[in-house]
């Protein structure tokens, strides 16, 4: 934005700036001032079953106490009686960017002992954010900005056994990859060798590929050549091997982020000897934009294709039900 | 350390929508949220549509290859036109790594008429119809709003003539008209045509008459400190006085845009002269996504607000169904599609009658058809049987007269034999006697 020389098409090259340049890329600047006054939206949903360290690594993500856990006041049971999703948001500003991030915990899944249809209260909460967005977008008064409470990624927490996804992990991850974006990662990662990590990786993503789950970065929205290349690195790497603290230790004379165990520390930004830079990196970093778009294009519309259509099929004067979380049919409708 | 004290100093501002503002131990890392937005931005690529409304022969097209610094094509138009047309035109345009689709939608024919009444209209309906088509594109089920080219007016720059007395009465009513549909800069077309002391008193004359108008025109907005100042100062200078010259004159050891007449020459981009740097500046550099912004959020959302409440949907209380939008909406098409089928039905039945009438038409005409050709049959049978009589009652009298004929033929045979054996018997007779 800052370089000089730039000229229109139509015109030859001219060595001064002034005369030739129209100022049409002076519109970044623009829309970067209102972005900035405007501030960001993101919200993530951590999903896992308990113990897995999904709050230490939400406040390791991002830099201060952000989980249900440092949110609550009271000490929570450690086998809840309901599954109940809270979502709770916080402001957070660097260098003038203000993002209101809303972290939304699922305590207890995968807890009970009869799991079945864990996922549906969790799909119903998802569905419910777009049915929220719906609504506002459909009104004939509308909100100059609709607030976004729509879940733009999730994380699933992978526990480290080392040998394969197991059922449950397949069914959820499954079910959700079509409402959401999906991250997952192998939580705990420090319980594993190198090799067994390298192999429980390729395992994951066999399992994957054969129960054709479509985890984030998706294959299908890779624009060109160039998100091609890089998403492929990144999907080479999935799922992430995370550890995470929010204690920090000396290290060869730095204060870093680790555990300290007797025989030494792991560094949680060293990325030989886990990938939680890389997950930060890939949600926050570079890719922040790109899920959010993803869930307003894609996931948005889908969801809204389907509900519009299940209104036209019914006969009016029929009360209009609340969007159930779960379609019993998972055949999209045809167009209108 | 910095960003913790900041952090801490923002966070009361941020109390809103329960949310609680938590400090930062480290570096995040979203500070190039922006960064990503922009780099998504500039591969989508942009798009701003311009009208320019002003009467023929003002320097609308001059004007816009000034600005953008190219050659759009276009002859100019004529004075005789029958009524306002509008034709646009698209562009695209490219600057270092900025792609921008550039839509100029021309008015032709505006003020030309002798009867100036309906001058407006056609501007309205144009404007007026690409809400219709984005609303449109919005409503549907399966939309594709991301890869949307939006042609909805982003900018209208109204070109009022240099009189240096006021504003027309067209300009007045034109603007009124349009400035709850469309962001209006007014500007002074030819300003090389006034002095500077009478270009001062126009200018305030024409912004009083429009405040007394109440026509409301855009204002950059102020509420940003990194250009409320520049802004707010520009919002004292308008209208703008342009004048627009693609050619290009050597002044000094440079190359100018300027018009030259005998008496000096009129150097466009110099602010003692014109107005045309600022101009660009408000339009393109400082404010092109803020009027990319108000004609979204403002006029937009007002177009659709009124057109969706005279389709008769309204937002009902908080406590009735949900979905009333889209439950009126399936009446109404339930309704309309009732009301198509019904016509349809009258329609397929008014063609059975006719089709039955004409079939009887057409059966009537057969059967008087074919009682003609009856009795022209009964009527040739008849003639041919009189002359088969007559030709019988001749034949008759023929054989009558043959019948005749030989009975006299007979007869005379008869005579003549009779008269010769009556011979012969006298002979035999005398024959006899003789023997006597």
């Amino acid at each position: 934005m800052a370089d000089v020389g730039k000229t229109p098409v139509a015109r030859n090259e001219k060595a001064s700036s002034e005369f030739g340049y129209v100022g049409i890329d002076a519109i970044l600047e623009q829309m970067r001032r209102k972005a900035m006054k405007q501030g960001f939206e993101f919200n993530i949903m951590v999903v896992g079953q308990s113990g897995l360290g999904k709050s230490t690594l939400t406040n390791t993500l991002f830099k201060s106490k952000v989980s249900r856990r440092s949110v609550m006041t009271t000490e929570e049971e450690r086998i809840p009686k309901t599954i109940e999703i809270k979502s709770i948001s916080h402001v957070i500003e660097e260098k003038g960017v203000r993002m209101k991030l809303t972290v939304i915990d699922t305590p207890g899944f995968g807890d009970q002992i009869n799991n079945e249809n864990c996922w549906q209260p969790i799909m119903k909460f998802i569905n419910a954010q777009y049915e929220q967005y719906l609504q506002e977008e459909i009104n004939i008064d509308r909100k100059k900005r609709i607030s976004d409470s729509r879940v733009h990624c999730c994380i699933y927490f992978i526990p480290p056994t080392g040998h394969c996804l197991r059922p449950i992990d397949i069914e959820f991850m499954r079910h959700l990859s079509k409402v959401v974006n999906i991250v997952p990662v192998i939580s705990k990662a420090d319980t594993l060798t190198l090799e067994e990590r390298d192999f429980f990786k390729q395992k994951i993503r066999e399992d994957l590929r054969a129960n054709e789950i479509d985890i984030y970065p998706q294959k299908e929205f890779d624009e060109d050549a160039e998100d091609r290349m890089i998403n492929e690195k990144i999907r080479a790497m999935i799922p992430f091997a995370v550890v995470g603290s929010d204690q920090e230790y000396q290290v060869n004379g730095k204060r870093l982020l680790g555990r300290k165990t007797r025989w030494g520390t792991v560094e949680v930004e060293n990325t030989t000897h886990c990938e939680f830079a890389y997950l930060r990196d890939l949600l926050i970093r570079t890719h922040m934009q790109n899920i959010k778009d993803i869930t307003s294009s894609i996931y948005y519309e889908m969801y809204r294709v389907r509900r519009l259509n299940e209104n036209n099929t019914k006969p009016n004067g029929q009360p209009a039900i609340h969007a159930n979380g779960v379609p019993e049919h998972e055949v999209l409708s045809h167009e209108m | 350390m910095q960003e913790r004290a900041m952090a801490a100093t923002e966070i009361a501002r941020q109390a809103g929508e329960g949310a609680r503002g938590v400090p930062l131990s480290g570096h995040v890392g979203f500070d190039s949220m922006p960064d990503q937005l922009v780099n998504k931005s500039v591969n989508h690529g942009f798009c701003f549509n311009i009208l320019c409304v002003g009467e023929t022969g003002l320097g609308k097209s001059t004007l816009m290859d000034t600005l953008f610094n190219t050659k759009f094509e276009g002859e100019p138009t004529q004075h005789n036109q029958p009524g306002v047309q509008l034709k646009s035109k698209t562009y695209e345009l490219q600057e270092s790594n900025v792609r921008l689709k550039l839509t100029v939608v021309n008015t032709v024919g505006f003020g030309d008429q002798i009867n100036k009444e309906d001058s407006y209209k056609s501007i309205v309906e144009f404007i007026d119809a690409q809400f219709e088509a984005y609303l449109q594109e919005e409503l549907k089920i399966k939309r594709t709003l991301h890869s949307y080219h939006d042609t909805r007016i982003h900018a209208c720059l109204y070109f009022i003539a240099p009189t240096g007395h006021s504003l027309k009465s067209l300009d007045l009513v034109t603007m009124k008209k349009l400035d709850s549909k469309v962001n209006i800069i007014p500007i002074i077309a030819k300003s090389d045509a006034i002095s500077k002391s009478e270009l001062a008193k126009f200018k305030i004359k024409i912004t009083s008459e429009l405040v007394s108008n109440g026509v409301q025109i855009y204002q950059f907005p102020t509420d940003d400190e990194t250009v409320a100042e520049i802004n707010s100062t520009m919002n004292g200078h308008l209208p703008f006085a342009v004048v627009g010259s693609t050619e290009e004159v050597k002044i000094g050891n440079k190359m100018v845009r300027a018009r030259q007449y005998p008496w000096g020459t009129v150097q466009v981009e110099n602010e003692n002269h014109c107005d045309f740097v600022k101009l660009r500046e408000m339009l393109i550099r400082v404010n092109m996504e803020d009027l990319r912004e108000q004609t979204h959020t403002r006029h937009y959302e007002l177009y659709r607000r009124c057109k969706l409440e005279e389709m008769g949907f309204k937002d009902t209380d908080p406590d009735s169904k949900p979905f009333s939008l889209q439950e009126t909406y399936e009446a109404k098409r339930n309704e309309f599609m009732g009301e198509l089928q019904k016509k349809e039905e009258e329609m397929r039945q008014m063609f059975v009658q006719r089709v039955k009438e004409k079939e009887a038409e057409l059966k009537e005409a057969e059967k008087e058809l074919h009682e003609k050709f009856d009795r022209l049959k009964k009527l040739h049978q008849d003639e041919k049987k009189k002359l088969e009589d007559k030709k019988k009652a001749l034949d008759d009298e023929l054989n009558g007269f043959k019948q005749k004929k030989t009975a006299a033929e007979l007869l005379q045979a008869q005579t003549l034999q009779a008269g010769s054996s009556a011979t012969l018997k006298k002979d035999k007779e005398r024959k006899n006697s003789g023997f006597l």
